[in-house]
């Protein structure tokens, strides 16, 4: 049964990540795109990793899609459709698309993956709160602290350029 | 098979082994989830028309008006005659609609409060979904649903409905902050997301009398947010009726319009039921403490009470706060609604959630 699941979920990821870059209706690409994510994060459930599922969908489906959504609904139009591309494009395209895919194929069949033998440990989220905060052995404050100090320059940086310049 | 009002664990468990001793167990996993499944559609449906109803009880109340009596003893059947005639009513389309986003944002919308009502505890032992990340997953589930409304405002190709559904993907988004740092207090107290640890950690008291001040102001913070993340009034300028004709759901019709109106309200009993949860400790009854001569036997008598009247009466007293909110406080502007989120409420709880850490640093709540 968790195999038939995670072939649906596989299926429904593929399908609509195809359809998400072959439509010609912007917005419904955005809602393509939501359900490759909602399917990965289906798969991250089924792998029990629960913190990482919620995560996707709050940060993925919940925060990017509605940002592109939102993005969309300020500047385009209901009739707007792209124009098909050349055929002279969609085969270099192809081309492109069909070299990256045999490469990873390629990679991935040949590697040997083999099981530790372990039992699978739970991520809990206890566990990832003391590690990022942690400063010996294993820890990762430091990354996490840079990156803090470069999201809140980001966002500073955001509100500046969306500031109304105020003339008197 | 007995059935104890005070702990479901056994009957649960009973109909699990009984499931199991008959089917194989991909067999049982699937039969299991089809009877929760439909246990939880019937509840979102008799819910849904309650509340209805509940809602047009408390506004004619509030505004010195009868409310509906017509159908049935004091008009109880009213919501049931209500939804009958959008089920029958003509589902129209409008011309150049995105006919495929048209169809799907309803089912956004009423999925996301779907899913997110499975997390919250009914009673003891009356639980479908406990994550180790409970509070993460119902925040995160029921943010999937301002992409419903986002697309019922774009795909009627109508300005009303694109002007409803940018504001109201506004309120949604700045107010989930909010909503999410008045939990944190919480989480920082009882020391887990996990909801049944949370309800567990009020066994000796709610949070809301044992966290002292921070749990009021994050209480607090929270009815306001949520409210405002339901879309209903005093933040119901998404569908403002003087000004946008009816928002974002202008153009929906019969059935679809029907689920955009019981995905409002079942929010609305998903937001008071957490609220419940996280606060006031959903099944836990009300116990005083042991220090108060005689407070055995009335923390004995509240023990009487069943865990799922407890977890109820206290959704139905936020619901009814809610309702009152609407029918007392005038709209908001779109300014003053994000200078309330922005310059006030985000402020506060960010000086909250430290003050929190410190009483919890220093053992000072109970």
């Amino acid at each position: 049964m968790t195999i038939f699941m995670f072939y649906l979920m596989a299926a429904i990821i593929i399908v609509f990540s195809i359809m998400s870059v072959t439509s010609r209706r912007i917005l419904r690409a955005a809602v393509y795109l939501l359900f490759a994510l909602l399917g990965t994060a289906a798969i991250y459930f089924m792998m029990e990793y629960f913190f990482l599922a919620a995560v996707q969908l709050t940060l993925y489906a919940g925060g990017i899609v509605v940002l592109i959504v939102f993005s969309i609904l300020l500047t385009g139009r209901i009739e707007q459709k792209f124009e098909p591309t050349e055929a002279r494009k969609a085969l270099a395209t192809l081309a492109a698309v069909g070299v990256g895919l045999g490469v990873t194929l390629y990679t991935i069949l040949k590697h040997p993956f083999v099981g530790n033998g372990q039992a699978a440990t739970e991520v809990n989220m206890r566990v990832i709160g003391k590690t990022f905060l942690n400063y010996g052995d294993h820890g990762y404050i430091l990354p996490f602290e840079v990156i803090s100090i470069l999201l809140l320059a980001a966002m500073v940086g955001a509100i500046i350029i969306a500031k109304k310049q105020i003339n008197n | 098979m007995a059935i104890d009002i005070y702990d479901f664990t056994g009957m649960t468990s009973a109909i699990h082994e009984s499931l199991s001793a008959v089917l194989s167990p991909a067999a049982t996993t699937i039969v299991e989830m089809t009877i929760i499944g439909i246990v939880f559609i019937l509840f979102y449906a008799l819910v849904g028309l309650f509340l209805v109803y509940a809602e047009r009880k408390v506004c004619a109340f509030i505004q010195c008006r009868l409310g509906p009596r017509r159908v049935g003893p004091r008009g109880i059947f009213q919501t049931i005659a209500d939804f009958i005639k959008l089920l029958m009513k003509e589902l129209l389309m409008t011309k150049n609609a995105d006919k495929f986003l048209f169809n799907l944002a309803p089912f956004i919308v009423i999925i996301a409060s779907f899913m997110a009502i499975g997390a919250m505890p009914f009673a003891k032992g009356l639980h479908a979904l406990d994550f180790d990340i409970g509070i993460l997953y119902v925040l995160a589930v029921s943010g999937i649903g301002v992409i419903g409304i986002l697309l019922a405002g774009w795909s009627s190709n109508n300005k009303y409905s694109l002007i409803g559904a940018l504001r109201s993907g506004a309120q949604i988004v700045s107010y989930e902050l909010s909503v999410g740092m008045a939990l944190m207090t919480i989480i920082i107290f009882a020391g887990s997301m996990q909801l049944s640890e949370i309800v567990a950690s009020q066994a000796n008291g709610w949070w809301l009398f044992k966290g002292h001040i921070p749990a009021i102001i994050a209480f607090v913070i929270f009815m306001i947010a949520s409210t405002a993340e339901t879309n209903r009034g005093p933040f119901d300028l998404a569908e403002a009726e003087s000004e946008l004709v009816a928002g974002f759901h202008t153009e929906y019709s019969g059935i679809k319009f029907a689920f955009f109106f019981l995905a409002e309200y079942m929010n609305m009993f998903v937001v008071a039921a957490f609220g419940a949860t996280v606060f006031l400790g959903a099944w836990m009854p009300f116990h005083i403490s042991e220090m108060i001569p005689y407070a055995e036997y009335f923390n004995m008598g509240m023990d009487f009470i069943p865990g799922f009247i407890w977890f109820f009466g206290k959704t139905g007293m936020l619901i009814l706060l809610m309702m009152w909110f609407k029918w007392t406080f005038p709209r908001l502007r779109i300014d003053q609604l994000l200078t309330l989120e922005w310059k006030y409420l985000l402020p506060i709880n960010l000086v909250n959630i430290v003050i929190t850490a410190f009483f919890v640093l220093t053992g000072f709540h109970f």
